[in-house]
């Protein structure tokens, strides 16, 4: 039996689609079955972050509707064989799914995957309702801004209400030299205003962007986005791992220092 | 405050802080605009059996206090002040 975990944030932009495709492909990299599904309606975009766009047949809303089954609209990773996405209807809205049918076929999906990953959207409307109605577990990303946090703190209100069993934090583009000259929050920081279990610290990390420009995801390589992204998949799967230290020296001499 | 902390200006990351640790309390505490409106009318409902109440001079809101056994932490309370006009002494 498989384990719903839903990406959510409340605020948009923090790396939600980012942390999503990283998160699945890790789990995959560790031999998991995993289905990423993009609840975005209207706004899809896991695919491009993964690089799936050209392989789009069949969408959730299809699914949904019955044209299709399940496994029709499943597109098989590029890298991946045990990695599959189902992307969300670029042409519907939110209102095109519910909250139960959306529990009703993560339920199914359950019985063939070790993890079901959903993407959810931004706000918290009908999108994040229907994002959240399977889960049983959510990865809250926020960024360490203040606005990013407030709606965070939203969000985790939210879940709680919805009797979401567990609730993690992931606290993404953290850049070590700020937080170390007291010009940005640190995830403890954030931890100590939330008030919930941290599994992971992604710091602001240029590799980012060039993954997503060739639509493949980085985890587990040697950046240190990657490394992080790592240690987020094997928390997910139970294993104890410390948190990396963002302040790893850059350039050549940090990398003789490493040595 | 120490001496000390007059010239040391506050690092943005504590500004950050208090300025979020302040906005949850009231984001916490706050309900939507239909609740408020429903413990409004039902708070004045029961109070109108036994006094007349001035409704242009009702404030009812949620606001936050610093609770002694909550370790000085702020808490959510419902503020409410009703002025009354009159006491409805015939009420059984």
């Amino acid at each position: 039996m498989g384990e719903v975990i839903v990406v959510t944030s409340g605020k948009g932009g923090v790396g939600k689609t980012t942390t999503t495709a990283n998160i699945g492909t890790g789990l995959a990299k560790l031999n998991k079955k995993v289905v990423l599904i993009d609840t975005d309606i209207g706004l899809r975009n896991l695919d491009v972050v993964m690089g799936l766009e050209n392989r789009i047949v069949y969408n959730l809303v299809d699914v949904i509707e019955g044209n299709c089954k399940i496994k029709q609209a499943l597109i098989r990773d590029k890298r991946y064989e045990t990695l599959f996405l189902l992307p969300a209807a670029q042409t519907k809205d939110k209102t095109s799914v519910t909250p139960e049918q959306m529990k009703k076929l993560t339920e199914e999906l359950k019985q063939d995957y070790d993890y079901i990953i959903l993407d959810c959207p931004a706000g918290i409307e009908q999108g994040f309702k229907n994002a959240i109605a399977g889960a049983d577990r959510a990865l809250v990303v926020t960024t360490p801004e203040v606005s990013a946090v407030r709606d965070a703190d939203r969000i985790i209100g939210l879940l709680e209400a919805n009797e979401i069993k567990k609730t993690q934090l992931i606290v993404n583009r953290l850049r070590a030299d700020m937080v170390k000259r007291h010009e940005m929050m640190s995830a403890d920081d954030v931890i100590d205003i939330l008030a919930v279990e941290l599994i992971g610290q992604v710091p602001d990390d240029e590799n980012i962007v060039i993954a997503t420009n060739n639509g493949e995801p980085l985890v587990g390589d040697n950046s240190l986005a990657g490394q992080a992204y790592m240690n987020i998949c094997r928390r997910v799967t139970g294993e104890q791992v410390p948190f990396l230290d963002l302040d790893a020296k850059k350039g050549i001499f940090g990398w003789f220092k490493k040595k | 405050m120490k001496i000390s902390d007059l010239f040391k200006k506050k690092s943005s990351s504590d500004v950050a802080k208090d300025r979020l640790k302040l906005v949850l309390v009231s984001d916490r505490a706050t309900c939507s605009p239909e609740i408020m409106q429903k413990i409004r009318s039902d708070i004045i409902e029961v109070l109108s059996k036994y006094a007349e109440i001035d409704m242009d001079g009702i404030d009812i809101n949620f606001t936050h206090i610093d609770a002694e056994e909550n370790d000085g932490k702020t808490v959510p309370a419902l503020y409410a002040n009703i002025p009354i006009k009159n006491m409805n002494h015939n009420v059984k």
